[in-house]
């Protein structure tokens, strides 16, 4: 196993690299020019300097290079030096946004919060939705439960996010008034009432998102159980004389939960994409808003950045999941 | 889509069997029944996917034949006095709770703020997503199928086209996708005018980015048919790579296709309308259901129809088309047909 997972995460470097590669590449034949904001009335030498100074300059394979250790080692050292208050990154240039000319990480960092509190507390949710109704759904298979819950599931799966989180907006909060229908990040949770406030706005997201990831969980789940619950090692248990509740929850859940663990893992950074659309419903001012706004305003590094983050998580989840999926099931060896 | 299939199947049995049957006296009081006979038994059995079917059928022919009975210009702007009496009616149905409300019999919908006819931009609307729809998935469908065979069968080709499959699944799509709607816009609506190079744009883009799945499905079907004894039966009669892909590998691998097909329309249709949403696919004046959702968010406080109707339509077409998706899977699986 150990071997396994040393050999996807040298794997994991090429595939990284030729991502970047793909992003980078992608983004240096955007029409957008940072210089477009600039007065006519700057003389074009003057705009060659100012071009040169955002690291323009410089022939493709340079600006690739520089980019890459901006990335991979300046960024973690100055992750260093704010942990431990060393100072090794002291005279480093960091990737630089244009639109806000202040290091792209700094802007991640403040955005992250917001898009980890509202996805994760709806990855969550979703999840913890997800795997009773699954199991239920499929130990009665064809009851009005399941049908009930295959239809929901069906429409959680079908209706976008766009549609929900407008839909939610209009009758939660604008015919009901019970929930704000903007999200309010400046908001501090210092005490109860505050508290309180903050669960109030993130209802709605969080709803809006867990209806999502519950609908394709638990029909992973009910999927999975169902393939199970056929299985000779069942009527075994059940010979055995084993009470129901331990054949269903020890035998049989165990046993299902190996796959679907794997969905949950893989799941995670599609939900950092799909947060795009949410977010900008809601105004959620988190990371996908944040990548909303560079590709509009032209912002290379922000969008290089961002997007090669996300390349990251996905890589990063995968390979999780596959080593998940080995620890969980003894019968899978890779190597 | 069942109908066209008996095509395929017949290939598969000899005609010489059939004549030897003929001169048997013994004859069976029915016909043999074809595989497909019985999917077909098998999905009108599946509830949803026949009203599933059904409201998928009846949303696109409203939306393609029904600007022939509606014969209102979505793009017809009212221009003067009558732009102040046509713009913002609330549908007729609004009557019913309120009686002061502005609605004309001749806009059921009612209009938008320009005084744009609600019902024919919905349909026009519907025209481009159902065809951004549908022309997404036979673009990523062919190229799945094509990835898919041809990594299946040349087992040169599997390393190198596994790995593009791979990192396919592990780029972000939807920025890459929001990113490249922004950098191809200006040259292809150059080339092909707006309407058809934003078209032609973003099928490109949703075609691009979701045939990984139809690949590995199809690679894995054919790496194990390859093994079974008809393609080495066919191989020794010396049928070409070509022709055995043709005539017995992709018949045989129809049924994933057709999965993976209809859940394919599903998929582009939610990537368009978001597309469209996040202000990066068609233009303004050239609604799609998700640009109209975009356009009426604004108002959505003082005119919620302008919202509810085009994402209702989205959902529905979508919700259609999955549940006819899942009825195929269970159709077209051996090992759960018959039960």
């Amino acid at each position: 196993m150990l071997t396994f997972t040393i050999r996807r995460l040298v794997l994991a470097i090429p595939t990284l690299l030729f991502i970047s590669l793909v992003i980078f590449l992608l983004l240096e034949l955007a029409p957008g020019d940072p210089m477009a904001q600039v007065p006519l009335t700057v003389p074009p030498e003057v705009k060659e300097k100012m071009r040169e100074a955002l690291g323009l300059g410089q022939p493709l394979h340079v600006r690739y290079w520089k980019w890459l250790v901006q990335f991979f080692w300046i960024e973690p050292k100055v992750l260093i030096d704010y942990a431990f208050n060393t100072s090794f990154s002291a005279d480093d240039l960091r990737v630089i946004s244009w639109q806000t000319r202040s290091p792209v990480m700094d802007t991640v960092a403040q955005r992250m919060p917001q898009t980890l509190w509202v996805v994760g507390t709806a990855y969550v949710v979703g999840i913890l939705i997800a795997i009773p109704v699954g199991i239920y759904s499929a130990y009665r298979q064809y009851s009005w439960f399941d049908n009930a819950g295959t239809f929901v599931t069906m429409v959680g799966f079908s209706v976008p996010p766009f549609f929900s989180g407008v839909l939610v907006i209009v009758i939660f909060s604008v015919q009901l008034g019970w929930f704000p229908s903007i999200y309010d990040t400046t908001h501090r949770v210092t005490d109860w009432s505050s508290f309180l406030a903050q669960v109030n706005q993130m209802i709605m997201p969080v709803m809006v998102l867990a209806l999502q990831i519950t609908s394709q969980i638990s029909r992973f789940m009910r999927a999975s159980m169902l393939d199970n619950l056929n299985q000779d090692y069942v009527r075994t248990a059940r010979a055995k004389g084993l009470r129901e509740r331990s054949v269903i929850l020890m035998h049989v859940l165990r046993n299902s939960m190996i796959p679907v663990v794997t969905v949950i893992a893989l799941g995670i950074p599609a939900i950092f994409g799909g947060a795009i659309i949410t977010e900008q419903v809601f105004k959620v001012n988190g990371i996908g808003q944040l990548l909303i706004i560079a590709i509009q305003a032209n912002d290379l590094p922000m969008v290089q950045t961002l997007t090669f983050i996300f390349a990251v998580l996905i890589v990063l989840f995968n390979l999780i999941a596959d080593v998940l999926y080995g620890i969980l099931d003894p019968r899978i060896r890779y190597d | 889509m069942a109908f066209l299939i008996p095509v395929f199947a017949m290939t598969e049995t000899p005609l010489e069997i059939e004549s030897e049957v003929s001169t048997v006296e013994a004859e069976p009081d029915k016909p043999p029944r074809s595989q497909w006979v019985d999917i077909w038994q098998q999905l009108k059995a599946h509830k949803g996917a026949m009203v599933g079917t059904y409201l998928f059928a009846f949303i696109t022919i409203g939306v393609f034949v029904g600007p022939f009975i509606w014969h209102i210009d979505p793009t017809y702007l009212p221009q003067g006095r009558d732009f102040i009496d046509l713009r913002d009616t609330r549908p007729i149905y609004t009557l019913i709770w309120d009686s002061q409300a502005k609605v004309s019999w001749a806009h059921p919908l009612g209009t938008d703020n320009l005084g744009r006819d609600a019902l024919a931009r919905l349909m026009s609307g519907g025209r481009v997503s159902i065809a951004v729809g549908l022309t997404a998935m036979v673009l990523s469908i062919l190229l799945g199928t094509i990835i898919g065979v041809v990594a299946g069968f040349f087992r040169r080709m599997d390393g190198s086209l596994m790995r593009l499959t791979d990192l396919f699944l592990a780029l972000p799509l939807l920025p890459l996708i929001l990113v490249a709607s922004l950098l191809f816009r200006d040259p292809l609506s150059n080339s092909f005018g707006t309407e058809g190079g934003i078209f032609i744009l973003i099928v490109v883009l949703i075609g691009l980015t979701s045939w990984m799945q139809t690949a590995r499905i199809v690679r894995g079907d054919v790496l194990a048919l390859k093994e079974r004894e008809f393609v080495l039966a066919a191989r020794s009669v010396g049928t070409t790579p070509v022709q055995l892909i043709i005539r017995h590998l992709l018949p045989n691998t129809l049924s994933p296709i057709m999965v993976s097909a209809t859940l394919g329309i599903a998929t582009a249709i939610i990537t368009e309308s978001a597309l469209s949403f996040l202000g990066f696919g068609f233009p303004p004046d050239f609604p799609t259901w998700g640009r109209l959702l975009n356009d009426s968010v604004d108002r959505m406080v003082l005119y919620p129809e302008r919202v509810l109707w085009p994402g209702l339509m989205i959902s529905l077409t979508v919700l259609s088309v999955n549940y006819l998706g899942d009825g195929l899977r269970d159709a077209l699986d051996p090992r759960i047909r018959g039960r």
